[in-house]
């Protein structure tokens, strides 16, 4: 069983490598609207990747108005 | 008419089979412009059936096969004639929209589509108008339209309850949530699932497998374990109508509308 931390690290790796960010330049207080410039379809898309990743679902309304990766991470954690 | 290239889409015919490519910015809506086109491709049917054994359709747009029907320009279509006139300009337009999507589904060949990205709304109700889904395992579906107030008006609840039954329909409706391709996989709405950017590829291979059936088993087969709903589309319809053109979804659409944001206004 993964914990919060090892989740949280998970997610940061897997946003920088979809958006081919530079290694280690996201933390899991940014806002990703804000520090990605995401819109609706991109959003979509790393929901898709996380859920993938994490073999879990994510309904939508679990993550509406998240905006930072910490509180995401807490989400997927509920569900592994 | 075996090539065609317009403003939002282009089919391209090719050794038997048909390729129909979405290409609409931003998110291959479907509004006026895409519909009128749409109606262009059901009507060379008769002309392509003879040679035709497969249609394809797929998006050409990054992230995205359909963000489904064009609300803003409903909503403006809506808002530009006087209040009791409403139900009749939306009937019209669902009117239009149904017949092509009718043809669609009782097309005279296996249609495929080839689906990544975003599938929400009008844009999964044409892929459930199409025999299978193949889906990249990035796509995602959704029947968003109960958040704003208003039921799918393009034949997907009939449709999706004719293939998957109604606790689907229900678990998509009521929450309004997109399902990821696995689970759409899982419950059958999906046929096939590809790898990231494979759908398109897996679904010529499933076309090229098509095409060596006899046409009129095909055909038959088709005709038997297909039958359109027409009493519930029709029903569709005047729910829709009922729903789209009250107070509360006038306003729900104005806040969408006016939202120029990264994401659009949904509660």
């Amino acid at each position: 069983m993964r914990t919060l931390e090892q989740t949280t690290r998970e997610v940061l790796d897997l946003a920088t490598k979809h958006f081919q960010l530079p290694e280690g330049s996201l933390a899991p207080e940014d806002d990703f609207f804000k520090r990605l410039g995401i819109d609706s379809l991109q959003t979509l898309e790393m929901l898709s990747r996380l859920e993938n990743h994490f073999g879990i679902e994510l309904p939508d309304y679990e993550v509406q108005g998240v905006s930072d990766f910490k509180t995401l991470a807490e989400r997927i954690q509920s569900r592994l | 008419m075996k090539n065609f290239q317009g403003k939002t889409l282009r089919w391209e015919w090719r050794e038997g089979g048909i390729e129909l490519a979405l290409d609409h910015e931003p998110a291959n809506e479907i509004g006026t412009a895409m519909l009128e086109e749409l109606e262009v491709f059901v009507g060379a049917f008769g002309a392509l059936a003879p040679e035709t054994s497969s249609c394809i359709i797929y998006s050409a747009r990054k992230s995205v096969f359909s963000a489904g029907g064009d609300l803003r320009e409903l909503y403006h279509q809506a808002v530009s004639v006087p209040e009791k006139e409403r139900p009749k300009a939306i009937r019209s337009f669902l009117g239009r929209i149904h017949a092509v999507m009718n043809a669609l589904d009782a097309a005279p060949f296996v249609t495929i589509a080839a689906v990544h990205g975003a599938c929400l709304g009008g844009g999964l109700e044409l892929a459930l108008a199409c025999d299978m889904i193949i889906a990249d395992k990035m796509a995602r579906f959704a029947f968003p339209e109960l958040r704003l107030g208003f039921i799918p008006g393009f034949g997907g609840i009939p449709r999706l309850k004719r293939d998957l039954g109604n606790a689907v329909v229900r678990d998509l409706l009521f929450t309004g949530r997109t399902l990821n391709a696995t689970r759409a996989h899982a419950i059958g709405l999906v046929a096939q699932l590809a790898g990231e950017g494979e759908a398109l590829r897996i679904a010529r291979s499933t076309a090229a497998q098509v095409a060596k059936y006899d046409p009129v088993a095909r055909a038959a087969a088709k005709e038997f374990m297909k039958p359109i709903p027409h009493e519930e589309l029709r029903c569709e319809i005047e729910i829709f109508c009922e729903l789209f053109t009250r107070p509360e979804v006038m306003a729900a659409l104005k806040k969408f509308d006016e939202d120029s944001g990264p994401m659009p206004y949904l509660p």
